[in-house]
């Protein structure tokens, strides 16, 4: 078992790798990235029941990342959980690359296409519901993004997930109360979030989704109520990590300049320093 | 060739026999279940039953996680809300994904009739051959319908196939059904004109052909059952070995069935063609025979059609 200092430090060696990738490819969804860095962490490095070795094997716990376009932050978190190589991940950006401006499944560990908003928990609805069928113990994790929240299909999603009570289902919101034009209550407001998907049928749990130490306590403790599928509303920063793309909307997908990709560095391995 | 069971009926049927046999087999609906006729699967076969509530987009993306899970899935509903209202979870979920999903459409065409254009689904041969992957069919009758249920349960990958809502009548036997996905069926040979039929056009296009014939006019008659792989090679000889072509289709005549018989001729050997179809307008109201009627998909019309081609070429 990865100890939770360790998790942090993978944490911060990730924002790193996926900072060189996106400065290197000259595009990238860079705050959704980082704000959702933790979270990816602690479910490929602590929670998720995968084999790196045998990506389809038939027993393991699923994750789709809904929001697909954290892509970078993910293939990172995937190289190093050890699906793919440092080598194909140097290929992202590139003509001809096995690694996709959003995930697809060519990806080993990767289990759908995403990246247009909205699908995500309806194909875990699938998965979970296929595991409760054939009487199996899979669980099922969705990483949505906060302004994913728009989409309606996600409530069509939402009402059969508690209709079917899955318990074997975990969505994750990564509330970083920012999408691409500016705050979310100001582009469509989101702070009943919680009601919402408690009346679905959902037990609904906030936590800082930044905090290694209360994600893990969560994800440690799932189902939150048996009979139910669990919401756990990730409070992040977008843009975590780095002092001058925090809470900044335009660095949706905004890519840094050589002085800011270095900067980004310096800092990251500051916080390295500090965690030794 | 009279018949009184709709080729949902049919597929229900054959569905029930199959996934009695084939544990992976789910059907998933979207409060659909009476219009597909899924009544009898849903109480004899509960657990491999699935329903998600007036919601497409979802019971789409559901059942594209269900097949992720190695389930053969088959999400049933009117083909005006599948091919329209969940474009996108078939697009990504099943045809990018490639998922083992099937998308069976029912009520299709101007079948809903006087409910109007919101209950039509006359674009989805010209959305859902669009996207890579995905193969679509449309059945002419209970026995094709039987066989290509039969086929797709063994059929590993997406398709999208659209069936009528009423009783047509029978183009095969049962002891006559040939079908393989992606081979035309060749009905009747001539060498005089080439008629192209998919779904219920196909009966009312092969009475034309024997009309045709009481004029001295040898038709060959193809159902293209399946639009996408389409039979490159019926279409070819066709080129070859007759003088033109006419096809008919419930649909719009913008990018369905004569659209995608085009794509091949003008691109091989170019060849007198004439696209019968609904025409770029929302369709009246009235059954669907009516319709039929209206838009002259009708075996005299298309019979009068092909004479009047015909004779435009000498």
């Amino acid at each position: 078992m990865i100890n939770t200092k360790e998790l942090k430090k993978i944490a911060i060696e990730v924002r790193k790798r996926l900072m060189k990738l996106i400065y290197e490819a000259k595009g990238g969804h860079t705050g959704g990235s980082l704000s959702s860095v933790d979270v990816l962490v602690a479910l490929y490095f602590h929670t998720l029941k995968i084999n790196s070795k045998n990506p389809k094997w038939e027993d393991r716990d699923r994750f789709i990342l809904s929001k697909g376009h954290s892509v970078e932050g993910y293939y990172c978190v995937l190289e190093k959980a050890g699906f793919i190589t440092e080598e194909t991940l140097s290929t992202y950006g590139k003509f001809k690359s096995l690694l996709a401006g959003h995930p697809t499944i060519k990806v080993p560990g990767v289990e759908i296409n995403s990246g247009a908003l909205g699908h995500g928990l309806s194909v875990g609805v699938g998965m979970a519901l296929a595991a409760k069928r054939d009487k199996r113990d899979t669980r099922v994790f969705v990483l949505m993004g906060d302004g994913e929240q728009g989409e309606g299909s996600i409530m069509e999603a939402a009402n059969a997930s508690g209709h079917y009570k899955l318990d074997n289902l975990t969505a994750i919101i990564d509330r970083n109360r920012l999408q691409i034009s500016g705050n979310t209550e100001d582009v469509m407001a989101l702070d009943c979030l919680e009601g919402r998907w408690k009346a679905y049928g959902w037990e609904v749990k906030q936590v800082n989704g930044n905090n290694m130490e209360e994600l893990i306590e969560t994800l440690d403790v799932l189902p939150l109520e048996k009979g139910k599928p669990t919401m756990i509303i990730a409070n992040t920063t977008k843009g975590k990590g780095i002092s001058f793309i925090e809470n900044i909307a335009a660095w949706h997908h905004k890519v840094p300049t050589e002085e800011q990709y270095i900067q980004s560095i310096q800092e990251l391995d500051k916080q390295l320093e500090e965690l030794k | 060739m009279e018949n009184t069971i709709p080729c949902r009926k049919a597929f229900t049927d054959k569905l029930i026999e199959l996934a009695k046999k084939n544990k992976n087999i789910v059907a998933l609906t979207s409060d659909a279940r009476g219009s597909v006729t899924l009544d009898k699967y849903a109480e004899t076969l509960p657990e491999q039953f699935i329903e998600l509530g007036i919601a497409e987009q979802n019971a789409v993306g559901v059942a594209a996680g269900m097949a992720l899970s190695g389930k053969t899935a088959f999400v049933c509903g009117p083909a005006c809300f599948y091919a329209a209202r969940s474009f996108e979870q078939v697009k990504v979920d099943v045809a990018y994904t490639k998922t083992n999903v099937k998308i069976i459409g029912v009520s299709g065409g101007v079948s809903y009739g006087a409910l109007g254009s919101t209950h039509h689904s006359l674009q989805d041969i010209a959305s859902m051959r669009a996207l890579p992957d995905l193969t679509v069919i449309l059945p002419c009758d209970i026995y094709q319908t039987e066989k290509m249920t039969e086929s797709l349960a063994l059929f590993e990958g997406p398709a999208y196939v659209r069936m009528g809502r009423g009783a047509v009548p029978n183009v095969y036997t049962p002891e006559n059904v040939p079908f393989e996905i992606g081979k035309a069926n060749i009905l009747l040979d001539g060498n005089d004109i080439t008629l192209i039929g998919c779904g219920e056009t196909v009966y009312h296009v092969y009475q034309a052909a024997l009309k045709l014939k009481d004029k001295g006019i040898n038709a060959r008659v193809i159902d293209m059952h399946t639009l996408k792989p389409i039979d490159k090679a019926a279409i070819i000889a066709s080129v070859n070995e007759t003088r033109a072509i006419i096809t008919v289709e419930e649909h719009s005549i913008y990018g369905g069935l004569g659209s995608a018989v085009a794509e091949i001729v003008v691109q091989n050997k170019p060849l007198p063609m004439k696209i019968m179809g609904l025409p770029d307008e929302n369709s009246i109201h009235g059954s669907s025979k009516e319709i039929f009627k209206h838009y002259g998909l009708t075996a005299d019309n298309i019979c009068q059609t092909a004479v009047d081609l015909i004779h435009s070429l000498q």
